[in-house]
């Protein structure tokens, strides 16, 4: 019994959680619910091995930040990940490699706004390479922003964006 | 000296014990002092290994104080902005106590800082070094 009641209270918590935080979002969003389409809120990563592999040395990149085949040429690159060896046991890349590519911005014929721009024949491998994002950090951002030692790098999304981690993106 | 040597073995004994307060780092040096066919590691090799700018590997991350930092009671931060936790035991009693997790690491970070991969030794000398720490 004792667990039944420990489960229902963790449950109603997580609802009160999510009940709050539909609520600020709100808030934060001038009365429109946050959805996959706005430019501002990507969903994050949900899977737990997922989330936990691609956030220790970064955070976690929301998946629909970047078309599958970006995701495909990422993951089959781990030895050498930007200049750094990252690579995973096979099984553990191949749970990634498919989470990525069924959550992806093109996942499931979608064509949305992160698209935009992105040639057909092109495949990213850096988020800040795809043009929806230079378009989004083109303009507001002030020169050196990046290199700033508090920023240090276009992967550092948290330095600026502090509810990144939560899929918040919106201008701070 | 009758005196002396009791407490002397005491105070070596002690030292012993707090180094290697954690049975699960105990085993992780145990594997390693077995695979690299030693009894015992080398601090300051450790230190060595860990604070010498290398050839071989990533010209950006030619040092493993690059990201871990030169403090290691302090966190270290790596090239995407992330806090690393702190190398030393003491700052950090969880260090070196999952086996899969330190094999993970050295494969992956000796590789990036060194172009290659660490003998057993090297791994036992590090893992000594921020033991002593």
């Amino acid at each position: 019994m004792k667990d039944t009641v420990s489960t229902r209270y963790v449950l109603s918590t997580g609802a009160v959680a999510i009940i709050a935080g539909a609520v600020l979002a709100v808030v934060l969003f001038d009365g429109a619910p946050t959805k996959a389409s706005d430019d501002d809120y990507f969903q994050p990563v949900q899977d737990e091995i997922v989330k936990s592999e691609c956030s220790e040395c970064h955070m976690a990149f929301p998946p629909g930040m970047l078309p599958a085949r970006s995701w495909q040429k990422i993951v089959a690159g781990l030895e050498d990940h930007f200049g750094e060896n990252a690579s995973l046991a096979p099984v553990t890349t191949r749970h990634i490699t498919e989470y990525l590519v069924a959550n992806a911005a093109d996942a499931g014929g979608n064509s949305s706004g992160v698209l935009r721009g992105l040639d057909e024949a092109d495949t990213p491998v850096r988020i800040s390479e795809m043009p929806w994002w230079v378009r989004e950090h083109r303009e507001e951002i002030r020169d050196g922003a990046f290199q700033d030692p508090r920023v240090g790098s276009k992967a550092a999304c948290t330095a600026c964006h502090v509810g990144a981690e939560q899929g918040v993106f919106e201008d701070d | 000296m009758k005196i002396i040597y009791p407490i002397l073995t005491a105070a070596a004994l002690s030292v012993a014990t707090m180094a290697a307060a954690d049975p699960a780092r105990q085993a992780i040096v145990d594997f390693y002092a077995n695979a690299a066919g030693v009894t015992d590691f080398s601090a300051e090799g450790g230190k060595s290994l860990f604070e010498t700018t290398q050839v071989g590997g990533q010209p950006d991350t030619n040092v493993c104080t690059a990201c871990h930092g030169t403090n290691h009671t302090d966190t270290g931060r790596t090239r995407a902005g992330k806090t690393i936790e702190p190398m030393a035991v003491s700052a950090n009693p969880a260090r070196f106590t999952d086996l899969e997790k330190v094999e993970k690491w050295f494969r992956r970070n000796c590789d990036t800082v060194l172009g290659r991969q660490c003998t057993a030794h090297e791994k036992g000398n590090v893992i000594a070094y921020f033991s002593s720490l």
